[in-house]
C-alpha cells in the first residue's frame, strides 16, 4: 500500500517534470513548429487542461468528503448541474449590478444550493436509509428536471470571471502564463485541494471524519456523532460541487445550457477512485483527464480530420474506464462507504 | 400459512401507489410556489393520456419502450446490478437495427425484420457485456462504466449518421446521402419494418405485443427457473451463492448481457416500429428512466409493465399539457425524479402515511457497498 | 475491599431495556466497588452485552436509574459514559484498522496545537501509560498490522487514555489463546491493584473462578443469581447459566475410523490482504472420525475451508476427496461429485440468503438438482415437501416455511443451514465454527448431530475457536498456527494446556 502510493508519486513527478520540460521546449524554441508537438504540449494546451480539470478536481473533492465519511455520492452530476443553474440564474437576476458584486453573488448562491443538493442527499441516505446509489440518481434526474423546467432560454448572464495575473509569477516564461494568470475560482480550487489535505490527515475533523468512513461504530463509542459528521461533509461535499457548477457558468462558458455538465460529476467520480481518495490523487487524476479533453480541442484546432471528432471526444469517456478499470484493485476505498449507520440495536 | 405473503405483496403494491400519490401532489406544489397552475397542468395530462382514442395510443406508445429498458434496469437490480447503461444499449440497439434495416434491399419480411431485431439485440448485448466483464474481471464498478458507454454510444451513434463537416470530413457510414447537411440515416426499407396493429392515425405497433411477451418471459425465468434462482440469489447474497455453487461471474456478465440486450430491443423496437430511421436527437433518454419504472414495478417484470404505463402516460400527456396550460412539459422530470426518491425510500412513505411495516419483510438490493470489488 | 462508607463506584438499579418484542433485560441491579473485578456470566442472548452497552450509554434504559459514585447519571451517549470515566473494551474491537495506534487512541479525544492533531504529545502519554500497566505497544503500528492480542492492548489503553476509573471488558478472552488469557489476567490484575474496578464479561466457567472477585449471572435478561468464586462450582455455574443441568460433555462411544476421505497435502494459499494464509499444510480425514481443527482465530482456519471448499484458490498443492483430485475444483463439483456439506462459519454472509424463505434456503445448493428442478423449471411443491419435513425433523422454530429467513433466531438459522447440509447422503462433512452466536439447546442438538453424523461413517472435519467445543468431539485435533499445521494429536494424549502451547506456536518438542 505505502509502496505503491510512493511508486505513484515517484511517476507523478517524473510527468510533471517531463511535460514542464517539453512545454518550454515547445513553446520557446522552434521545435514548436511541428503541429503534433504544438497539439500536446502548446500553452493553449496547457491552459484548456487545467481550465478543463477545475470542475474535475472540484467534484472529486466533493466525492472525497462525502466517501471519506462513508457516503457514496454519484449524485455529483446533479448536485453541478444544480450549482451552475443557480449560478446562473442569480447571475442573471443581477446583471444590472456592477460585474464582480454580480458574479460573487452568482458563487453564493451556487454554494448554496449545492449545499442544499448536499443536505438532500444526506437526508435520503442517513434518515431515510435510501440506497445511496439510487439517492445520487435521485438528484441527477431532479437537477435536470428542475433546470430545464424553470431555464428562461431568453436569459443571458453578463459577463464572467476574468484572468487575474499574479504579480512576479505570472512573468516566468510559459509556467507564468499557464499557472498564474488565472480567474479567480481556478486558483480557488488550487487552493482547496491543499485545504483538504491538510484538513483530513492533520486536524481533529479530519481524523474523525476518516474514522466515520472506515469503522463508524469504533467512531461512535469514543463520542464522535457519526452521522453529524456525515450530514456536515456531504453538506460541504455539495458546496464544492456546486461551485464547480458556478465555475462553469461564471468562469468557464458565461452562460447555462440545459445539461450542461455533460458528465464531469461522473469523470470526477472517477478521478476520485483514480486517485484513491486523496485530495492531491483527484488533482492528479483530475488533470490527466483535463489534458484528455485539451487534446481533442487541440486536434480539432490544429484541424486534424483523419479521425471523425466524435470518436475524439471519446477520449476522455475511454480513459476513464480504462482507469476505473486498470485501478479499482489497487486502491483502497473508506470501508464503511454506503452503508447506513445506526447504533446497534436503535432501528426505528 | 400464505397469510404473511399476502401481506407482503399488499406493501408492495401500497408503497409505488402511495409514491406516484405523493410525487403528483408535491409536483403540485412546485407548479403552484413558480406560478404555474398545477389543475390545469393535471387536466391537460390527463386529457393528453387518455382523453381520446388518439391520446390512448400515444401512451401505448410510449409505454412501449419502457417496459424494455424497465425490464433491463429491473433484470440487473435482481443480480445486484446496477445498470444506468439502458440509454447507451437503448441508442447503440436503433443503430445496429437501422444499420440491417437499411440494407439488404430485397430481402422478405419474415427474414428482414428478426434479424433487424436481433442485430438491436445483439448490439444492446454487447454493450451490456463490456461493463459485466470489466466488473468481473477487473472489478470496475458497473456504475461508472456504465455511464461512461452512455456517452460513448451516443457519439458513436452521432458519427454513423454524422453528415461530414466544413473542413471536409468524412461522413458516417449510415448517412442517407440524399439529406445534404443534415445527419441522420435513410429509411428503413419496408420488409424491416414492423408491421401496425393499429395503423395511422394511431400508429401502434406490433412492439407493444413483443414488449408485453419479452415481459411475461423475463417473469417466468426470474422466478420460475433454476437460472432466475441463481441470478436472483446473486443478487440476494452474493458470497452465498458462491457457497452454494453458482457461478457468480457468469451470471454476471450473462445478467448484464440480457439486460444489455432487453435495452438494445428496446431501441430496435423504436426505430424499426416508430422512427423508421435513426438521427441524433433521438437519446436514449427512455434508458435513464428505466430505472424509475425498474423501481416503481418493485423489480417484478409485472411491476415494471405497469409502472412503464404509468410513466409512459406522464410521457404522453406531457405535450398536451404544456398545449392547454403553458406549463413547461420539463415538470414531468421532476415528477418522475420525485416517483423514482419516494419509491426508493419506503421510509418516507411509510412515515407520512404511518403504514407498519410487516414484521417478517427482509429488504432487500443494497448496491452502494462501494467501489472495489 | 468495599467499604461501607464510600459508596459503590457504579450502580445500577432495577435496569429494564425492551426492544419491539423482545424485553433484554428485566429489572436488573448490579453493584461494583472501587478495586474489584465483577464477572458478569450469561450465555449468549442473556443480556449481557445490552446491560453494558445501557452502562455505557450506547442503549438507553426503558425503566431505571445508574449511579456513579452514589451520584444519579444519565448518559445519552457514549461520550456521557467516558466523561464518567467508564470505559469499555468491546467484543469485536473499536478501532480502525487503517489508522495508527495513536490516531485511534485520541480519536474522539484528540490533542490539538494550533489548529494540528499533536501526534507527538499524544504518542508520549501512550508509552507512559504503556509503561505504568505493563501494556506494551508502538504508538506508530498501523493496527491492521498488529496481531489480535496487542489490538486488545490497544483497546485497553484507549480507554485508560481517558482516564476510566471503570472497565467494561466484554468477552475478552474469546479471541485469545490460553497463554494469552493468562496474559490478560495479570493485566487485569495490575489495574486492579491500581484501583480500577472492572466488569468483566464472560460465557466461560474456568475463567470466572480464576479471576473474579464476586460473579453475577443473567439468564433471559434477569439475574438469576450472585456467587463466590471461592465457594462456587463450574456445575452450580452452569446450572444458574441456563437454567438446568446441563451436559458439560457430549456423549460418544469410540471412533472407529474407516478408509481415508479427505487428504489435504501441501496446501497453500493468499489471504485477501495477499499474505500467505497457508503454508504447505497436510492432514487426512476418515470416515467416522472427527479431525478437529484448534488454534486461535485467524491463523489460517478460514481460509483452509474456503480453500477446501472450492471457495478460495490454493497456489500450491493437493486437495482430494476419495483419491479424486479436487484442487481448485467449482464448489458445486465438491459438493456433489465430492458428496460433501459444508456448514460455513459465517451464516449470514455464506449459509443463507436473509430474504429468501426457509424453503428456498434449505434447497440453497441442491435447487438444480431433481426433485427441486424439472429441466430448467423449479418444482415448488417439492421445494414445500422438503422444508416442511426438514423443518420438523430439525426442530427449527419458524411461523412457516414462506418466512424469510433473515428472521428467525440466530440458533433457528443455525439449525436450518445445518438441516440442509445434514440431510443429504454425504461421506464428507466441513463444519466451522457450527455453534458459534447460538443457545445452549441449539448447541447441544448441532454437537448431537455431528456425532450421529460420524457414527454413520462420514469423515468430519470440525474447526472451531472454541477449545471446549473441539476437546469434546473431536477424535483426534490438529492445531494451527500461522496458516501451519503445527501438530496433530489423539483426543486421548490432548490436555488444555498442551493445545494451549501449540495455539501460541510452541512446539511440544520444544517444551519437553
Amino acid at each position: 500500500m505505502q509502496r505503491t502510493l510512493r511508486v505513484t508519486s515517484y511517476i507523478a513527478i517524473a510527468l510533471v517534470i517531463f511535460f514542464v520540460v517539453m512545454a518550454f521546449l515547445v513553446n520557446l524554441t522552434p521545435l514548436g513548429e511541428n503541429t503534433w508537438l504544438r497539439v500536446f504540449f502548446s500553452v493553449s494546451a496547457l491552459n484548456f487542461t487545467l481550465r478543463a480539470s477545475v470542475p474535475l478536481i472540484l467534484g472529486a473533492l466533493c466525492g472525497i468528503l462525502c466517501e471519506r465519511t462513508g457516503i457514496i455520492n454519484i449524485g455529483i452530476e446533479g448536485m453541478m448541474l444544480a450549482g451552475a443553474f443557480a449560478a446562473f440564474v442569480a447571475k442573471t437576476s443581477t446583471n444590472h449590478w456592477p460585474l464582480m458584486p454580480s458574479l460573487l453573488f452568482g458563487v453564493a448562491i451556487a454554494l448554496l444550493v449545492g449545499g442544499l443538493m448536499g443536505l438532500l442527499h444526506a437526508i435520503f441516505s442517513i434518515r431515510y436509509r435510501m440506497d445511496q446509489i439510487i439517492s445520487g440518481t435521485v438528484l441527477i434526474i431532479l437537477a435536470g428536471g428542475v433546470s430545464a423546467y424553470l431555464f428562461d432560454r431568453n436569459a443571458v448572464a453578463q459577463g464572467k470571471f476574468g484572468a487575474i495575473a499574479i504579480p512576479g509569477l505570472s512573468q516566468i516564461p510559459v509556467l507564468g502564463e499557464v499557472l498564474f494568470t488565472n480567474p479567480p475560482l481556478t486558483y480557488t480550487a488550487l487552493i482547496l485541494v491543499v485545504v483538504i489535505h491538510i484538513g483530513l490527515f492533520y486536524t481533529r475533523w479530519g481524523l474523525r471524519s476518516r474514522a466515520c468512513g472506515e469503522h463508524p461504530r469504533a467512531a461512535d463509542t469514543v463520542g464522535v456523532n457519526v452521522n453529524r459528521f456525515r450530514y456536515m461533509n456531504t453538506v460541504l461535499g455539495g458546496m464544492l460541487a456546486g461551485l464547480a457548477g458556478g465555475f462553469l457558468v461564471l468562469e468557464a462558458v458565461g452562460q447555462f445550457q440545459e445539461g450542461m455538465t455533460a458528465g464531469r460529476g461522473f469523470i470526477s467520480l472517477a478521478a476520485m477512485i483514480f486517485g484513491n481518495w486523496m485530495p492531491f490523487g483527484a488533482m492528479g487524476a483530475a488533470l490527466l483527464f483535463g489534458y484528455t479533453q485539451a487534446l481533442q480541442n487541440e486536434l480539432l484546432l490544429a484541424g486534424v480530420t483523419t479521425v471523425p471528432r466524435q470518436f475524439v471526444s471519446m477520449i476522455p469517456y475511454v480513459v476513464t474506464i480504462v482507469a476505473v478499470s486498470g485501478f479499482v484493485g489497487r486502491v483502497r476505498p473508506p470501508a464503511a462507504e454506503g452503508k447506513v449507520y445506526e447504533t446497534e440495536g436503535e432501528s426505528e | 400459512m400464505r397469510l404473511s405473503i399476502l401481506r407482503r405483496i399488499g406493501y408492495m403494491v401500497l408503497i409505488p401507489i402511495l409514491a406516484v400519490f405523493s410525487a403528483l401532489l408535491l409536483g403540485a406544489i412546485v407548479m403552484w410556489i413558480f406560478g404555474d397552475d398545477p389543475l390545469a397542468a393535471y387536466r391537460g395530462l390527463w386529457t393528453g393520456a387518455f382523453g381520446s382514442p388518439r391520446a390512448w395510443s400515444t401512451t401505448i406508445r410510449k409505454m412501449t419502450p419502457l417496459i424494455l429498458t424497465g425490464l433491463s434496469v429491473a433484470v440487473a437490480f435482481k443480480a445486484g446490478l446496477f445498470n444506468i447503461g439502458a440509454s447507451g444499449q437503448f441508442l447503440i440497439g436503433s443503430v445496429c437495427s437501422v444499420a440491417v434495416g437499411v440494407n439488404f434491399e430485397g430481402l422478405p419480411a419474415f427474414v428482414h425484420l428478426p434479424l433487424a431485431l436481433l442485430a438491436g439485440v445483439a448490439g444492446g448485448v454487447l454493450w451490456g457485456f463490456i461493463p459485466g466483464a470489466l466488473k468481473v474481471f477487473t472489478g470496475a464498478h458497473e456504475v461508472i462504466v456504465t455511464i461512461m458507454l452512455n456517452y460513448v454510444a451516443s457519439l458513436f451513434a452521432a458519427w454513423t449518421v454524422y453528415a461530414g463537416g466544413t473542413q471536409g470530413q468524412t461522413p458516417g457510414p449510415l448517412w442517407d446521402r440524399t439529406a445534404g447537411a443534415i445527419s441522420r440515416t435513410p429509411e428503413v426499407f419496408m420488409s424491416a419494418r414492423l408491421p401496425w396493429i393499429v395503423p395511422e392515425p394511431y400508429r401502434i405497433h406490433w412492439g407493444v405485443a413483443i414488449a408485453l411477451l419479452v415481459a411475461l418471459i423475463m417473469w417466468w425465468i426470474l422466478f420460475k427457473t433454476t437460472l432466475g434462482f441463481s441470478t436472483r440469489t446473486v443478487g440476494a447474497n452474493s458470497k452465498a451463492a458462491r457457497y452454494a455453487g453458482i457461478n457468480v461471474r457468469w451470471i454476471t456478465i450473462l445478467t448484464m448481457m440480457i439486460a444489455g440486450g432487453l435495452a438494445g430491443l428496446a431501441g430496435a423496437i423504436e426505430t424499426l416500429g416508430l422512427n423508421h430511421r435513426f438521427a441524433p436527437e433521438f437519446t436514449g433518454g427512455v434508458g435513464f428512466q428505466g430505472i424509475t419504472v425498474a423501481l416503481l414495478g418493485q423489480t417484478n417484470p409485472i411491476g415494471v409493465v405497469l409502472a412503464a404505463f404509468l410513466l409512459g402516460a406522464l410521457e404522453a400527456g406531457a405535450a398536451r399539457m404544456q398545449f392547454d396550460s403553458g406549463v413547461a412539459a420539463d415538470i414531468i422530470q421532476v415528477i418522475q425524479a420525485l416517483v423514482l426518491a419516494f419509491v426508493a425510500a419506503p421510509l418516507i412513505i411509510r412515515q407520512i402515511y404511518r403504514i407498519r411495516k410487516p414484521s417478517d419483510q427482509v429488504e432487500t438490493t443494497v448496491f452502494s457497498t462501494g467501489w472495489g470489488r | 475491599m468495599s467499604t461501607l462508607t464510600t459508596p459503590p463506584v457504579l450502580e445500577a438499579r432495577n435496569i429494564t431495556k425492551i426492544f419491539p418484542g423482545v424485553i433484554a433485560n428485566e429489572d436488573v441491579n448490579l453493584v461494583l466497588h472501587k478495586g474489584e473485578i465483577l464477572a458478569l456470566l450469561g450465555e449468549n442472548g442473556a443480556g449481557k452485552s445490552t446491560l453494558m452497552n445501557i452502562i455505557f450509554g450506547l442503549y438507553h434504559p426503558t425503566h431505571g436509574e445508574i449511579f456513579v459514585n452514589g451520584r444519579p447519571v444519565v448518559m445519552k451517549s457514549p461520550r456521557d459514559a467516558i466523561a464518567l470515566g467508564i470505559g469499555m473494551v468491546h467484543q469485536h474491537f473499536q478501532l480502525v484498522p487503517v489508522m495508527t495506534v495513536t490516531d485511534n487512541i485520541m480519536l474522539g479525544d484528540e490533542s490539538v496545537k494550533n489548529g494540528l492533531l499533536d501526534r507527538r504529545a499524544v504518542a508520549e502519554r501512550i508509552r507512559a501509560l504503556s509503561r505504568k500497566y505493563g501494556l506494551e505497544v508502538d504508538p506508530d503500528a498501523i493496527v491492521e498490522d498488529l496481531p489480535v492480542g496487542v489490538r486488545q492492548r490497544v483497546e485497553i489503553l484507549k480507554a485508560l487514555y481517558r482516564n476510566a476509573k471503570i472497565l467494561i471488558l466484554d468477552e475478552p478472552t474469546a479471541v485469545l489463546t490460553p497463554q494469552e488469557i493468562e496474559g490478560l489476567f495479570e493485566v487485569m490484575e495490575t489495574l486492579r491493584r491500581q484501583g480500577e474496578s472492572i466488569i468483566f464479561i464472560t460465557h466461560k466457567l474456568k475463567e470466572v473462578l480464576r479471576i473474579a472477585d464476586r460473579i453475577m449471572v443473567l439468564r433471559n435478561g434477569r439475574v438469576v443469581g450472585v456467587a463466590d468464586p471461592r465457594t462456587a462450582t463450574q456445575q452450580q455455574l452452569a446450572s444458574m447459566m441456563v437454567g438446568r443441568e446441563v451436559i458439560l460433555t457430549v456423549d460418544k462411544g469410540p471412533a472407529h475410523p474407516g478408509e481415508t476421505v479427505l487428504e489435504v497435502e501441501g496446501l497453500c494459499a493468499t489471504s485477501d490482504l495477499g499474505e500467505p494464509a497457508l503454508r504447505n499444510v497436510s492432514f487426512q480425514v476418515r470416515a467416522g472420525e472427527i479431525l478437529g481443527v484448534a488454534g486461535v482465530q485467524g491463523n489460517g482456519q478460514t481460509e483452509l475451508v474456503e480453500v477446501i471448499t472450492g471457495l478460495r484458490r490454493a497456489d500450491a498443492g493437493h486437495v482430494r476427496i476419495k483419491g479424486v483430485d479436487m484442487t481448485n475444483a467449482s464448489p458445486r463439483r465438491i459438493t456433489h461429485e465430492g458428496r460433501s456439506s459444508h456448514v460455513p462459519e459465517d451464516r449470514h454472509a455464506y449459509g443463507m440468503v436473509d430474504s429468501y424463505t426457509v424453503a428456498d434456503n434449505l434447497v440453497l445448493n441442491q435447487y438444480y438438482l431433481p426433485p427441486f428442478a424439472k429441466g430448467v423449471t423449479i418444482q415448488e411443491a417439492a421445494i414445500a415437501a422438503h422444508a416442511r419435513e426438514l423443518v420438523k425433523k430439525f426442530d427449527v422454530r419458524t411461523p412457516s416455511i414462506y418466512t424469510p429467513g433473515g428472521s428467525l433466531s440466530g440458533g433457528n438459522q443455525q439449525k436450518m443451514v445445518v438441516a440442509r447440509e445434514f440431510s443429504r447422503p454425504i461421506q464428507l462433512l466441513i463444519a466451522a465454527q457450527p455453534t458459534r452466536g447460538i443457545d445452549v439447546g441449539s448447541i447441544e442438538f448441532i454437537h448431537n448431530q455431528i456425532v450421529a453424523k460420524r457414527d454413520e461413517g462420514v469423515a468430519v472435519l470440525l474447526v472451531s475457536a472454541e477449545l471446549d467445543e473441539i476437546m469434546a468431539l473431536s477424535d483426534r485435533i490438529a492445531v494451527m498456527y500461522k496458516g501451519e499445521i503445527i501438530d496433530v494429536v489423539d483426543r486421548a494424549d490432548a490436555t488444555r494446556e498442551g493445545l494451549g502451547l501449540l495455539m501460541a506456536g510452541v512446539k511440544h518438542e520444544a517444551v519437553r
